[in-house]
């Protein structure tokens, strides 16, 4: 099992949910969050003065995957997310050693 | 960038002069009722126009019986009310321009002068302004009229209600009590402007006793100056229709004097310090306009005629509160998207504001195409003068001196200028008129500076202008007033 955390912008999260959807995937976590990257952050004009604003808004996307589907979710979010230009976010994938479904208490991938 | 803007602005005026001219000749044949002096006489001319208090009403007695004017009182009363809205669009107008910690007591600091302001007024404002004159130097008025005394008498016991009235041939009038509250507006509100300068940092105890103070000691005494019929400056013939020199001028040079003492706020220039609510402020600026109204053509009663209050005058100064604010607005915003980029919405609302400056000395005696002249160029010379914090690194927080100081000089010069209804500027060949422009601009920005200097200083040395370190950075609004404004 892995736990996909893809960092996108959230202009796309519609598309690749729906993306993620067509593929199977059934349950997504998704946060809004702040960052920068390469990308660095923006500035903004209040009365002549500019100000530099580090963090740019972001959603964070966490789906748990059985091992086989990492490569296809991986690639689908690659797909939908992309626009080409800077700022288009990352994937990280983490190992994740169990999972619980608390209603039933099924384990594993049988819990995803 | 800014040299071509500046460029542009000089090459549109030189190309609108002339039609300024021709319009004022045109305004001859077909000049409305109020005007009375249309030739370009110099000096002494235009002095029966600029005064509100042109004559007290026990000089008026002594020609005609005034009567009251219904009208006018009723416009009158609107205008007083609509000033006073403005105050709390002034509130939300620095209110949305602070970190969100500090929202409160920013508005606090325009709220707290309606408080302070409203007493004093009644108890020895009123008086010290538009009573006659102390010692006949034209400087402050006495004491006759302290706590509103003589505005009314009861004869066989019923209330008999002193009238207002501005020129001793005209019959119209409005009950006294209406002037004074109108005034009283004024006051509140150009107190009320400086808190800009001092926000995010200033300790509120000292706050207000510097509102008690500067509005004893500065403001007072300029409106008897500029206002009052035995006023030095009145009776050179200053023009100011609704307050450049006395509100707007000498707020924002009281508001630079009293930075000075205070400092920059902790983490200025380096930190970002944000608008927290511009929509906020937006509305604000709102507000602000729709009051303005009343402020610019509610003091048609300082015109010819009194009996024009709610008249042609008040239409036209109307006329010019709608024009100028709007091509301010266009012009600061064109401005700062050639010079950074982005028409920014505070832009554009700051440019509104600026424009509402500096039209306010010149609503009445300029036309409208002047007055989409120095609406334009309102826009782009507050620009620059808020562009001019950066470079001088001092600390104005909402740019109390960069709009209403450098608008409030620029609009009292540019009414010298631009004068053409009911007396003449330099456009129109009088340059007297403009030289006392700048006696006046120069004389109330002194008395300003330096009376608010000595007040700031005491203040510092006795109670304290500024909170500690500690307390600015947690917010004011947690330290001076135990509040927060979003929970």
């Amino acid at each position: 099992m892995k736990l996909i955390e893809a960092i996108i912008k959230p202009f796309k999260l519609d598309e690749v949910k729906d993306a993620l959807n067509e593929i199977g995937i059934e349950g997504i976590t998704v946060s809004e969050v702040k960052g920068f990257g390469r990308q660095k952050g923006h500035t903004e004009l209040y009365r002549g003065a500019e100000y530099v604003v580090d963090f740019i808004p972001k959603v964070k996307i966490e789906i748990a995957v059985a091992d086989e589907l990492v490569a296809k979710v991986v690639e689908t979010i690659e797909n939908t997310a992309k626009t080409g230009r800077i700022g288009d976010g990352k994937i990280f994938i983490l190992s994740l050693d169990e999972a619980v479904r608390i209603r039933t208490g099924e384990k594993g991938d049988e819990a995803i | 960038m800014i040299q071509r803007c500046i460029k542009l602005l000089v090459a549109l005026m030189l190309l609108v002069t002339p039609l300024t001219v021709l319009a004022e000749e045109n305004a001859t044949s077909a000049a409305p009722a109020t005007v009375s002096v249309q030739t370009p006489a110099p000096a002494a001319a235009p002095a029966p126009v600029a005064a509100p208090a042109a004559a007290a009403p026990e000089a008026a007695a002594k020609n005609v019986e005034p009567v009251l004017n219904t009208g006018d009182t009723a416009w009158m009363l609107v205008s007083s009310a609509l000033v006073l809205f403005m105050i709390p669009g002034l509130a939300f107008f620095y209110g949305g321009m602070v970190r969100q910690k500090n929202v409160l007591s920013t508005i606090m600091h325009s709220f707290v002068a309606m408080g302070i302001v409203g007493v004093q007024w009644a108890v020895v404002g009123y008086s010290l302004a538009f009573s006659s004159d102390l010692g006949g130097l034209g400087f402050v008025g006495g004491l006759s009229k302290a706590l509103l005394n003589g505005l009314i008498s009861f004869k066989d016991g019923n209330p008999v209600y002193a009238l207002f009235q501005n020129v001793p041939t005209a019959p119209g009038a409005i009950p006294e009590y209406v002037f004074a509250m109108y005034q009283c507006m004024f006051a509140m509100i150009t107190v009320a402007l400086i808190s800009g300068a001092l926000a995010e940092r200033v300790k509120f105890s000292a706050y207000c006793v510097f509102v008690l103070l500067w509005t004893t000691l500065v403001y007072d005494p300029l409106a008897h100056w500029v206002w009052m019929a035995d006023g030095w400056l009145f009776k050179k013939g200053a023009l100011d229709f609704a307050g450049g020199t006395v509100v707007h001028l000498s707020s924002g040079i009281s508001a630079l004097a009293f930075i000075t003492f205070l400092g920059k706020r902790h983490g200025f220039p380096q930190e970002r310090m944000a608008p927290h609510s511009l929509p906020l402020t937006m509305l604000g600026v709102g507000m602000l306009w729709f009051g303005w109204f009343g402020f610019n053509a509610g003091s048609a009663i300082v015109g010819v005629n009194c009996s024009d209050a709610a008249g042609g005058l008040a239409g036209l100064a109307f006329a010019t509160t709608t024009i100028a604010p709007a091509a301010a607005g266009l012009s600061w915003m064109v401005a700062e998207w050639i010079h950074a980029g982005k028409p920014s919405a505070l832009g554009f609302g700051s440019g509104i504001v600026a424009g509402l400056v500096v039209i306010t000395p010149a609503a009445g005696f300029v036309q409208p195409g002047a007055a989409i002249i120095m609406g334009l160029a309102a826009g782009v010379v507050c620009y620059l003068g808020v562009l001019m914090k950066a470079k001088l690194k001092y600390d104005d927080s909402l740019d109390a001196f960069g709009v209403h100081g450098i608008g409030g000089t620029f609009g009292a010069l540019a009414t010298g200028i631009f004068a053409t209804v009911g007396a003449t500027g330099l456009l129109s060949g009088n340059f007297q008129q403009f030289v006392t422009q700048v006696i006046a601009v120069v004389a109330a920005a002194a008395y300003a500076f330096i009376v608010t200097l000595a007040i700031s200083f005491v203040l510092d040395k006795t109670i304290g202008l500024r909170v500690e370190k500690e307390d600015e950075i947690m917010g004011l609004d947690q330290t001076q007033h135990s509040e927060s404004a979003y929970n």
